[in-house]
C-alpha cells in the first residue's frame, strides 16, 4: 500500500486553454453560413399524434425550415439497446420531452420564436406513470410493439440472482429486517447544456462536433437518422463541459437532429440547448423502488431477498445495463450465502432514464448501507464491528460466485484508513441520537458507507479499447486512445501513462484531437473505464513502439534489443553514454524504412454471466471505497449542516493524483446532493423544476471541507496498474449521510433525498 | 455607447443597447469565454467584471456596460498569453476539470480578492457560492484562490 503524496502540482494538457477562455466548447464554434436549430415540444405527456402544423412557423421571418419525422431520410427510431426512441415523434408522444419538430432559422432568436408557432393536434391518452402499475398484467403499453420474453408488456429487462436457498435460510435467521426504499430522479447537471454543430463537408461526409461523451454512439445515431453509412459521418471532439454519464443518448440525439437539418438545408447547422430544454428532455438517473429483506444469523448476513423496480421512463436507453450492475452489487461488499434478487426495468410515460455516474449502484448502496447499520443496532454491536464481520476480504466469494483473488481486496484498508482519519469510533459515541444538549438545537451525527465496485463494463458489454502512438520526424509524439475527454482528464492521464512508459517528458507528447474516423470504436466512456481501458491500450501501444524502436536501433546503440532503455527523454544502449535523442532515433528508423508508429489494443480479461442463475465472474476487477460524514441536524428547522466529508478509495495505481482527488471531492459533493438536496420533481409526467433555482445542486457554501485518502494497489490485470475513480466516488455519500442523520436524530429515512421531519414545537421539553 | 472591454475601447451601436449582454459578447464580439450554463443568473458561468464587480452577463442588457470598464476571461492573462497568478493557481491546484465553470469562477474570485487579499477559507467559500461547479466539489477551487491571494494587495 502506498499513500498519496499530496501537495503535488496538478498537470493537464487542456488546463491553459480552460483558464484563459480559449477552450472551445461546441456552442463557442461558429462556421460561415451557419443556421440555428431548436427543438419543439408539446404540452402532452402521452398522446396520439394526429397532425403537426408547421405552416405558420415556416413563414416566420428568418425561418429556413421546419422539420418533422416525415422528413427523416433514414431511421426515425433509434436507441442503444432497443430502437425505441423516435428521434422526432411520429405516431405518439410518449413523454413530455418528446421532440415533435425542429425549427431552423438564420438566427437562434428567430428559431426560438417560430418554435412557439408549431401546433400539435393530438388525442391525449392516459399516461402510465407508476412503474409498479406498469409492471402489472393488463397495463397499457408504452410501446405497443415491445415484446419481452415472448409477451407484450412494459418490462425492458429482468435480471436475477439465485444463490443458495433464501426461504430456508430466512427460517434459520436470528432476525430478519424488511424495508422498502425509494430513490429519486437525478439530473446530471453538467454545467454545459447539450450542443451539436454539423457541417456537410465537400467530400460528402457529415462532420459532427458536439457536447457528448460517446462520439461513436453519436455517430451511430447520426448515421441512422441520415440513412448514411458510419464512414459517411465523422464525429470530432471538442471541449465538453461535463458528462457524468449524461451526455450519451440525448447528446447524440441533439447532434442527430442538427445533422438532419444540415443535410436537408445543405448548410452548417448548430443546435444548442438551453437549460430548460436540457432538464426537460435529457435522461435522468433511474428512480428505484427497492424491497429488501435481510436475514441475520450469528452476526452474519445470512440471506437477502431483493426486488428492484427501476423506472426506465418512455425509452429504454441503457436501463438493462444499469440495472444489471444493481443486481450484481445488490448485497454491497459483504459475503452473503443466500441471495434471491429480481430486478426489473420498466417503461412508463415519465422522463426516460439512463446512465449516470454510479450506474445503478448509488440506489442500492443507499439501501444496503442503511440496512447494515440497522442490523448492527439490532445486534447491539457497533456498525464498524458488524461490517468487519461481514465484509469481503482477500479470497472471498461474491454473491455471484466470483472468487476475489486476482487483485488486492482493499476493503479493509479503505475502511481502516477512514476510521483512523475520522477517529470514527469515538465520534460515533458522541452522536446525539435524538437528544440535543441543553442549550442547543443542533443534533450531531456521523455516519459512513462502504462499497465495492466492478470495474468497466463487466459481463454485459464488449470491452476492449485501442490506442495509436505515432512519432513524428522531429521526435515529437502524437498519441490517441478511443476514450473520450469529458472534462475528467482522460487525455492527460494517457499522456502521463505514455510518458512514463517511454521515459519522456509530457511536453514531448501531444494528444491528437480525436475523431471517429481516426481510431476504431473503443466503446463508451462510462463505467469508470477510461483510465483502465484506454490506459491499458496506451500501455500496449507504447510497449509495441518500444519493441519496434529497440529492434531498429540496437545496431546503432551496439547492444541487444533487450538492453535498450527508455528514460531521461532519450533512448539508451547498455551504458549511459550511448544514447539517441528521439529525433535521431526517428531518423535512424526512416533510414531503415521503419515507421515509428504503433497500434495497441487492450482486451478486458474474460468475464462470465448466467442470466438465469446470476452466477459468474461479473467483472474482471474491483475497486473499494469508504466515505464518512459528520453533520448536525437542527431539530427545529430540520436543516442539515455538513461538517466534514472524508473518503478513502483504492484506485489501483494513481496516474494523476490531483485529478484523482478532484474526482473524489466532486463525487462526494454530488453524493451529498443526492442524499440531501437534489430531486427532479415530476408531477403528472411533467418535470416541475427545470433550472438551478428549483433544482438545487450543492453550492460551495452547502459543502464542508473534504479529505481524500488514495490507496494504491496496482492491479495485475490492468496493464497500467490503474483502475478507476469516477463512479466509486459518487456512490457512497448519500447512505453515509442517511446513517449520520439517523445517528443525530434517531430517525431513519428510507427515501432519498432525505426530507427531515421537524420536531413539533409543542413536543419540545 | 462607449465601453472598455479588456482594455480595448469599443463604440457600441445604440441598436445593441437592448440586446442580452452575454449573447452580445459571445456572438458579436467573439468573447466566448463567458459561458451560458443557465441563462437565468443561477450558475455564474457567464460572470464578467464591470468596474471590478462580478456581474452575471446573462441577466444584463448591453446598455449595462455603457461607460464601464469590463474584464472578461480573455483579458485576464498578460502580454504573450502570460497567465495571471490566479489562473496559474487554478492549474496548479487541480481546480480545473471540465472547465465550463472556470472562466466565471476565476472572475468571481478575482473580484473578491481585489477587495480581500487575506481571506479565510470560509470567506472564499462564501464568495464563490454564486458560481456552480458540478465537477470539483469546490475543494481545489478554494485551494487555488487561497494560494493566489498573496498576489493581491
Ligand atoms: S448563464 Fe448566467 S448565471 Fe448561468
Ligand atoms: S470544472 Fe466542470 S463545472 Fe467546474
Amino acid at each position: 500500500m502506498k499513500q498519496a503524496e499530496t501537495g503535488k502540482k496538478a498537470w493537464r494538457n487542456d488546463a491553459y486553454s480552460k483558464v484563459t477562455g480559449q477552450a472551445e466548447y461546441c456552442d463557442d464554434l461558429k462556421v460561415h453560413g451557419m443556421a440555428h436549430a431548436v427543438p419543439v415540444y408539446s404540452s402532452e405527456v402521452h398522446a396520439e399524434i394526429i397532425s403537426i402544423e408547421t405552416e405558420e412557423a415556416r413563414s416566420f421571418p428568418g425561418v429556413l425550415s421546419v422539420i418533422t419525422a416525415g422528413d427523416i431520410p433514414g431511421e426515425i427510431r433509434y436507441g442503444q439497446i432497443y430502437k425505441d426512441y423516435h428521434m422526432l415523434a411520429d405516431d405518439r408522444i410518449r413523454f413530455n420531452g418528446d421532440v415533435i419538430a425542429i425549427v431552423v432559422a438564420q438566427k437562434r432568436e428567430q428559431a426560438v420564436a417560430a418554435a412557439k408557432l408549431v401546433r400539435l393536434n393530438a388525442k391525449p391518452l392516459p399516461p402510465l406513470l407508476d412503474p409498479e402499475e406498469a409492471l402489472k398484467d393488463g397495463a397499457s403499453l408504452v410501446h405497443e410493439d415491445h415484446i419481452f420474453e415472448g409477451k407484450s408488456c412494459n418490462i425492458t429487462n429482468h435480471h436475477k440472482i439465485r444463490r443458495g436457498n433464501v426461504s430456508a435460510a430466512f427460517k434459520e435467521c436470528d432476525f430478519v429486517i424488511e424495508r422498502k426504499f425509494n430513490t429519486q430522479y437525478i439530473e446530471h447537471s453538467y454545467l454545459e447544456p447539450e450542443s451539436g454543430l454539423c457541417i456537410p463537408r465537400y467530400d460528402g461526409v457529415m462532420e459532427v462536433m458536439g457536447s457528448m461523451q460517446h462520439p461513436f454512439s453519436t455517430r451511430r445515431f447520426v448515421a441512422a437518422i441520415l440513412g448514411a453509412k458510419l464512414s459517411d459521418v465523422e464525429v470530432r471532439s471538442v471541449a465538453v463541459g461535463g458528462g457524468f454519464g449524461g451526455k450519451d443518448d440525448t447528446a447524440a440525439l441533439v447532434c442527430a437532429r442538427a445533422a438532419l437539418a444540415a443535410k436537408i438545408l445543405n448548410k452548417p447547422v448548430k443546435m444548442t440547448y438551453d437549460r430548460e430544454w436540457s432538464f426537460r428532455e435529457s435522461y435522468k438517473r433511474h428512480p428505484y423502488i427497492i424491497y429488501y429483506k435481510m436475514g441475520i444469523k450469528n452476526g452474519k448476513i445470512h440471506a437477502a431477498e431483493v426486488k428492484i423496480i427501476a423506472d426506465s421512463g418512455a425509452y429504454c436507453s441503457v436501463t438493462p445495463w444499469v440495472t444489471w450492475r444493481s443486481t450484481v452489487q445488490c448485497c454491497g461488499p459483504y459475503e452473503v450465502e443466500h441471495v434471491h434478487c429480481d430486478t426489473y426495468g420498466v417503461y412508463t410515460n415519465n422522463v426516460f432514464t439512463g446512465a449516470m455516474r454510479g450506474f445503478g449502484s448509488p440506489q442500492l448502496n443507499f439501501a444496503i448501507e442503511q440496512l447494515v447499520d440497522i442490523a448492527a443496532e439490532k445486534l447491539g454491536i457497533s456498525p464498524v464491528e458488524f461490517r468487519k464481520q461481514n465484509m469481503l476480504r482477500q479470497g472471498s466469494t461474491t454473491i455471484t460466485g466470483q472468487v476475489l483473488d486476482t487483485h488486492t481486496v482493499s476493503l479493509d484498508q479503505v475502511f481502516e484508513e477512514t476510521l483512523k482519519r475520522m477517529d470514527y469510533e469515538s465520534k460515533l459515541a458522541k452522536c446525539s441520537r435524538g437528544r440535543a444538549d441543553e442549550n442547543s438545537d443542533e443534533l450531531y451525527g456521523t455516519g459512513l458507507a462502504l462499497s465495492y465496485r466492478g470495474m468497466s463494463l463487466g459481463a454485459e458489454g464488449m470491452d476492449f479499447n485501442s490506442a495509436i502512438i505515432n512519432v513524428q520526424p522531429d521526435g515529437s509524439i502524437l498519441l490517441e486512445a478511443a476514450i473520450h475527454e469529458n472534462g475528467q482528464g482522460a487525455e492527460s492521464a494517457f499522456i502521463l501513462i505514455a510518458a512514463g512508459e517511454l521515459g519522456t517528458s509530457v511536453d514531448r507528447i501531444r494528444y491528437r484531437q480525436p475523431s471517429t474516423s481516426n481510431i476504431p470504436d473503443g466503446g463508451t466512456t462510462v463505467a469508470s473505464r477510461g483510465t483502465i481501458m484506454g490506459g491499458g491500450a496506451v500501455v500496449t501501444a507504447t510497449r509495441e513502439l518500444k519493441r519496434k524502436l529497440a529492434m531498429a536501433l540496437c545496431c546503432r546503440l551496439s547492444c541487444n534489443p533487450g538492453d535498450i532503455r527508455f528514460f531521461n527523454d532519450r533512448i539508451y544502449g547498455k551504458t549511459d553514454d550511448v544514447f539517441l535523442t528521439y529525433e535521431q532515433a526517428v531518423h535512424e528508423m526512416y533510414l531503415q524504412q521503419e515507421i515509428p508508429y504503433a497500434f495497441g489494443v487492450f482486451k478486458a480479461p474474460k468475464v462470465s454471466w448466467d442470466e438465469e442463475t446470476g452466477k459468474g465472474n461479473a467483472y474482471f476487477t474491483w475497486v473499494y471505497g469508504c466515505q464518512a460524514v459528520e453533520l448536525t441536524v437542527n431539530r427545529k428547522t430540520g436543516k442539515v449542516k455538513l461538517l466534514n466529508m472524508t473518503a478513502a478509495h483504492e484506485v489501483g495505481r494513481a496516474i494523476n493524483m490531483p485529478m484523482i482527488l478532484g474526482q473524489i471531492y466532486g463525487g462526494m459533493a454530488m453524493g451529498a446532493g443526492y442524499g440531501l438536496m437534489e430531486e427532479v420533481k415530476v408531477k403528472d409526467g411533467i418535470i416541475q423544476n427545470t433550472n438551478f433555482n428549483t433544482y438545487k445542486i450543492p453550492r460551495a457554501a452547502d459543502l464542508p471541507e473534504m479529505q481524500a485518502i488514495v490507496i494504491e494497489n496496482g492491479d495485475p490485470l490492468s496493464p497500467s496498474g490503474a483502475k478507476g475513480i469516477g463512479e466509486p466516488a459518487n456512490e457512497l455519500m448519500a447512505p453515509a449521510i442517511a446513517n449520520a442523520v439517523y445517528n443525530a436524530t434517531g430517525i431513519r429515512y428510507y427515501s432519498s433525498p432525505l426530507k427531515i421531519t421537524v420536531e413539533n414545537e409543542n413536543n419540545n421539553k | 455607447m462607449k465601453t472598455t472591454i479588456n482594455n480595448k475601447v469599443y463604440e457600441l451601436n445604440d441598436e445593441a443597447a437592448d440586446r442580452n449582454l452575454l449573447d452580445y459578447l459571445r456572438e458579436e464580439l467573439d468573447l466566448t469565454g463567458a459561458k451560458n450554463g443557465c441563462g437565468k443568473g443561477l450558475c455564474g458561468a457567464c460572470t464578467i467584471l464591470a468596474d471590478n464587480k462580478a456581474v452575471k452577463a446573462c441577466r444584463q442588457k448591453v446598455s449595462f456596460i455603457d461607460g464601464k470598464e469590463v474584464l472578461t476571461i480573455e483579458g485576464m492573462s498578460g502580454p504573450g498569453g502570460k497567465l495571471h497568478p490566479l489562473q496559474q493557481s487554478f492549474i496548479d491546484c487541480g481546480a480545473v476539470q471540465c472547465g465550463f465553470c472556470t472562466p466565471g469562477m476565476i472572475l468571481t474570485a478575482h473580484a473578491f480578492l481585489l477587495k480581500n487579499n487575506n481571506p479565510s477559507r470560509d470567506e472564499v467559500r462564501k464568495a464563490i457560492t454564486p458560481n456552480l461547479c458540478r465537477c470539483t466539489g469546490y475543494q481545489q477551487i478554494i485551494d487555488a484562490i487561497m494560494n493566489a491571494a498573496v498576489n493581491y494587495g
